[in-house]
């Protein structure tokens, strides 16, 4: 068996009496794209800020590529080859697109420590950038200011920027969240190109998307992971369909 | 970057212009007005880049000021008092104060820089006291009344006085510190910088540590505003703790804010506005705050932007 990119290990956060994480475990092996789904306030953006470092867990494991991360802080797990989107937006609206891509890429080529040559003259951070804003269709956007932005393209140029810090790992917040289902077509074949290159961990609403995509699925209800398999597995499950995808599927129908 | 390079010959076009004005004109004092407001703007150009790119607000910075201006006067006292003359030379009192401003705003630093907002505000204001009174007790520097400088810094034996010597240094230093922001802020070091300011959580999830990144920022600013201490001095004749006193550290955010936060000319244009409407409304109304005050809320419901903003308005409006 191939060792996973990452695994958790009966991981617990409880904030008072509410367990928003409850005794998650869970594995991603390379190159594969791991969603998890359930209702609002299950718990998915709890565990996401936890696997970045944001928030620690009261108890449990997190390891990645086989080292035990639980008490790093998140800049440490970047450069380890973590990155994630958010779910709101959060560029910096006055940075050129291009600025706010190199803000990631040109972790990887020397970092911060540089003081009076401006940042986008350094023609390698600049070239992978370019790269990854190409990757997600915005190459032609690079000088615009970010916040001059259409929400979808600020969607794309977040994946951009979890994507130019060339992460091991990606842990995706909903980046279809208020997107318009050509836009969310164009975010689907993106995620779906990367398969393979870049282990994915997807948090997502969009069921149409979740089940296109991923190669396994678990289903978080009140902190606790209810069910886990493939896409067709969990189609099947009656748990799930009470939890979660029997609204979903009546409000589709 | 073009754009700003033409902005900077203008700038310099400009500051080359006073000294002819102020000779044919001859009026001194005019000369020395516009040497003050160019020191007072280096200042406000260490101030804007914490405040305008970091987004910290600082109610110490003028600690920095009053570094620079002690060691000119310390050195003066002993020279004058004790026969200490070495003490005079310009290069020696330029290493005390890059040395002290950088050890001071490592401390400071270190122990502000973990908090934010209000808890940064009210810990510079504290650590700022702090220094203001250090000075009010130094009994054997004058005190609350101060040193006068007698002994001005040297340089090859050119004692650093004479309205268009001070002038021209002023000047020079000036147009150094916004230009050495300015690179700063765009360069890798100012885009974390920046960005740390409009979302922390992105930036460490990005992989940096906003602490490491604004504490250089404070120590390079705590530099810039130690050396406009040093000039202050000179160009006074005189350092007292009002120097460093939290209202100083307070006039110098209120010049970035009307000048524009974030902007390589909005300090000194905010320093420009701010003495011309001391100028101004002190000689109408002892009071003459109050009418500031107002107009500096106006500034900041209207145009958020300051002095820099209302200009670049225009210009794009034709």
């Amino acid at each position: 068996m191939v060792d996973p990119i990452l695994s958790v290990e009966g991981l617990n956060k409880r904030f008072g009496g509410l367990a928003a994480t409850d005794n998650v475990s869970l594995s991603v092996p390379p190159g594969t794209l791991h969603a998890i789904i359930g209702p609002n306030g299950a718990g998915k953006s709890t565990l996401i800020a936890q696997l970045m470092g944001a928030l620690r867990p009261d108890s449990g494991r997190i390891v990645f590529q086989g080292e035990d991360v639980t008490a790093l802080a998140t800049p440490a797990r970047v450069r380890l080859g973590i990155a994630r989107s958010y779910q709101v937006t959060s560029l910096c609206p006055d940075f050129s697109v291009l600025e706010n891509v190199l803000l990631a890429s040109q972790l990887r080529d020397g970092g911060w420590l540089s003081f009076w040559r401006p940042a986008i003259t350094y023609p390698r951070s600049r070239s992978r950038a370019m790269e990854e804003l190409s990757k997600v269709g915005l190459a032609d956007r690079s000088d615009r200011l970010a916040g001059e932005l259409s929400h979808g393209e600020q969607r794309q140029l977040e994946v951009a920027m979890a994507l130019a810090s060339d992460p091991v790992l990606m842990l995706l917040d909903e980046p279809l969240a208020g997107l318009g289902r050509d836009e969310a077509d164009g975010m689907v074949s993106l995620l779906h190109s990367l398969k393979g290159h870049v282990t994915m961990l997807l948090i997502e609403h969009d069921m149409e998307a979740v089940f296109a995509l991923a190669d396994c699925v678990s289903v978080l209800s009140f902190g606790r992971i209810i069910a886990s398999g493939t896409v067709n597995d969990i189609r099947k499950d009656p748990n799930v369909r009470d939890a979660y995808l029997g609204t979903e599927g009546d409000a589709h129908a | 970057m073009r754009k700003q390079l033409v902005s900077f010959a203008i700038l310099i076009g400009l500051l080359c212009a006073v000294p002819p004005i102020a000779y044919w004109l001859d009026d001194p004092f005019l000369l020395s007005l516009a040497s003050r407001c160019l020191i007072l703007a280096s200042a406000a150009v260490a101030t804007n880049l914490i405040m305008g790119y970091g987004g910290l607000i600082s109610l110490g910075h003028a600690v920095f000021i009053g570094i620079g201006g002690y060691v000119v006067g310390i050195a003066s006292h002993h020279a004058f008092n004790d026969g200490m003359t070495w003490l005079s030379n310009g290069l020696l009192q330029l290493v005390a104060v890059l040395l002290l401003s950088v050890l001071v705003a490592l401390f400071v630093g270190l122990v502000s820089l973990r908090t934010k907002g209000i808890y940064f505000l009210m810990i510079t204001l504290a650590i700022g006291q702090m220094f203001y009174l250090a000075a009010v007790g130094a009994y054997d520097y004058g005190g609350d009344d101060g040193i006068t400088v007698f002994a001005k810094s040297r340089f090859l034996g050119q004692a650093l006085s004479g309205h268009y010597l001070i002038y021209w240094v002023s000047a020079a230093y000036l147009t150094a510190s916004m230009f050495l922001v300015a690179r700063l802020s765009s360069s890798r070091f100012g885009l974390v910088l920046r960005s740390a300011k409009v979302n922390e959580a992105r930036t460490r999830a990005m992989g940096y540590e906003p602490f490491r990144v604004r504490l250089v920022a404070f120590t390079v600013a705590g530099v810039i505003a130690g050396g406009a201490g040093f000039l202050m001095a000179n160009h006074a004749g005189f350092v007292s703790p009002a120097m460093l006193h939290w209202t100083r550290s307070g006039d110098l955010i209120v010049m970035v804010v009307l000048g524009g936060l974030g902007s390589v000319f909005g300090p000194l244009a905010g320093t420009v506005a701010f003495l011309a409407l001391e100028e101004v409304l002190s000689g109408i109304t002892e009071y003459w705050a109050i009418p500031v005050g107002a107009i500096l809320i106006a500034v900041a419901l209207y145009t958020p932007q300051g002095v820099m903003g209302l200009l670049s308005r225009r210009r794009n409006h034709g």
